[in-house]
């Protein structure tokens, strides 16, 4: 056996993790990307806390950003794409929540959004892209004058600007910079020595945990220091960017995680019907977050049945021939 | 005779029908995933497919219901994230066809993912640009598929996500976009493509069965239809190879 003293300190409970880095105001990022690898035990917790005020940035998401709108958690949003594929073309309580104007919200695209959290990684305060010219996303800003004076909003949305090298016409867009409080990730795994690895797509993974102060990663299994340095190739982040792991085997249900299951069908089809119905839904968040103290209990309501069905082949990465209507 | 098909299908096969051997083709979901999976199964088997979320030319064996489902990261030839993704769709070495759909479009081609009504306070949100306002920037060509209806074929925008000629003529290559722009519109009723002078929308195909004036009725605004031909009816070849190979499931073809 290898020796998991290495990780002690950053080793703890999904309770533990919130407590300590997540606060009311907090600005979070979100891995994943719409039904993949959401940190859904993460929202749970946080929703279980009675977190308050967040400021969520990300790029395209789905059910976790969805769930932690319609719990209240969520007060302000920066965002490219708020769905979960063919089970929501868009998130109900995302919408829901704009319609009513229960939120603050701005909209970027995927690739702005992506390039604002490598500008953070990089600790350059704005980064140049052709992406926008034309578009609204450029003729309307989301935040108010007072919002924009407001920790972690920029004071802009944007800049644009005359390409300094050249004498011609030639514009691009300035994006400020994104630094996040904190950046949840869900993981297949982390070495016993604290390195990540993701299977799969990173979407914008890395970037985001690159800009933020801290990091928490919840992951599918903990493998030793021997494994996961065998081939390093494989890695995503070294141990040093990463603040709190927890095990959380699946930690990103109803979402997918590649090679360990398949996002659920089945629940996210009555996600969709409960999430349209403002009693109803409160009903969902008593059944499957606030009824349950651990993300094992929810497992059991999940059920045994559901668990083998998405269950994916690790070769393959998918649940092979799975019902997905 | 030939089979009876759905909207769908005519749809997926039409916008295949665009791909050449060579293309990268970017895919979104919905039909869009049915067209891009289908042009690489029946016209152009040399095509690759990819992903904004990082997957490139994945197997496709079983057909995805997202674009960061499990099924575009499996058989890949490489798996990556959004920055690299995004560095394919407007590389210059690159011919890129990018699928996409939208709430609303305007005779430009320009499309609205973004909300109807009031931006701050919107009649109706939908899930916003994702990588649409992107793709639309860089990709060599954009094909949209639209359900077509006179609300959503409008005059103006409620909101312009992704451009496609802007405001016609030469003013996408003066906002500094210096390709790409909308190639195709494929809807339940036909195919419309844009004049190469004035970048205006016009009738190119009506489906087997549909008239040209319907089609006029269902557009918000006025469509040049003088250049119109009837399409192809899907072959049962064609449909054959959809149904049995690139949505057994009938999770898209079916509708």
């Amino acid at each position: 056996m290898t020796n998991k003293m290495e990780i002690a300190d950053k080793l703890m409970s999904l309770e533990e993790a919130v407590k300590k880095f997540i606060k009311n105001g907090s600005q979070i990022a979100l891995g994943g990307f719409t039904v993949m690898r959401n940190p859904m035990a993460l929202a749970y917790e946080i929703i279980r806390q009675g977190i308050k005020d967040l400021h969520i940035v990300c790029h395209s998401h789905g059910q976790a950003l969805d769930v932690l709108i319609g719990a209240g958690c969520v007060k302000r949003l920066e965002i490219a794409y708020g769905g979960a594929g063919r089970y929501a073309p868009t998130c109900i309580r995302f919408k829901k929540a704009i319609q009513n104007g229960e939120i603050e919200f701005e909209d970027y695209s995927n690739y702005q959004m992506s390039l604002r959290f490598l500008a953070g990684a990089l600790n350059i305060p704005f980064i140049p892209t052709k992406s926008g010219l034309g578009s609204d996303l450029l003729n309307y800003e989301g935040f108010s004058k007072e919002v924009r004076k407001e920790r972690k909003v920029a004071p802009k949305k944007f800049e644009i600007m005359q390409n300094p090298f050249i004498e011609e016409k030639d514009e691009v867009v300035l994006l400020p910079a994104l630094n996040p409080d904190v950046t949840l990730i869900h993981a297949q795994y982390v070495g016993e020595d604290g390195t990540v690895r993701i299977k799969g797509l990173t979407f914008a993974d890395i970037e985001q945990a690159k800009a933020a102060d801290y990091v928490i990663v919840t992951c599918e299994e903990i493998v030793p220091r021997s494994y996961i340095r065998l081939d390093p190739d494989q890695n995503s982040l070294p141990p040093f960017f990463v603040d709190a792991i927890v095990k959380v085997p699946y930690g990103a249900h109803p979402t997918g995680c590649f090679a360990f299951y398949d996002y659920d069908p089945k629940h996210l089809n009555m996600y969709r019907e409960y999430a349209n119905d403002d009693n109803k839904f409160k009903e969902y968040l008593e059944r499957w977050v606030y009824g349950v103290k651990t993300h094992e209990e929810y497992l059991n309501k999940v059920g045994t049945e559901m668990l083998i069905k998405i269950k994916a082949n690790p070769i393959i990465g998918y649940a092979v021939g799975l019902d997905r209507r | 005779m030939s089979l009876a098909y759905s909207d769908n299908e005519m749809m997926a096969i039409s916008a295949g029908r665009f791909i050449k051997n060579g293309d990268i083709v970017f895919a979104g979901t919905g039909v869009s995933m049915l067209a891009a999976t289908a042009a690489k199964r029946i016209y152009a088997p040399k095509a690759v497919v990819f992903f904004e979320t990082g997957g490139i030319d994945p197997s496709l064996d079983e057909i995805p219901m997202a674009v960061s489902d499990l099924r575009v990261m499996s058989g890949t030839c490489l798996n990556s994230g959004l920055i690299e993704a995004f560095s394919i769709v407007g590389h210059r070495k690159l011919h890129t066809i990018a699928f996409l759909g939208a709430a609303q479009i305007d005779k430009y081609g320009n499309l609205n993912t973004t909300s109807i009504g009031d931006y701050h306070r919107p009649k109706t949100r939908f899930s916003g640009s994702g990588g649409a306002c992107d793709v639309a920037s860089f990709a060599s060509g954009v094909i949209t598929f639209m359900q077509h209806e006179k609300r959503r074929f409008v005059e103006k925008l409620d909101y312009l996500t992704s451009v496609g000629w802007y405001k016609g003529g030469n003013s996408r290559q003066e906002l500094g976009l210096t390709r790409g722009g909308a190639l195709a519109v494929v809807t339940n009723l036909g195919v419309m493509r844009f004049d190469e002078k004035t970048k205006e929308m016009y009738l190119a195909e009506y489906y087997p069965g549909v008239t040209v004036e319907k089609i006029k009725e269902n557009t918000g605004f006025e469509i040049d239809v003088s250049r119109a031909k009837e399409a192809i009816p899907p072959t049962e070849e064609e449909l054959m190879i959809l149904r049995n190979e690139v949505d057994p499931q009938r999770l898209i073809c079916k509708a």
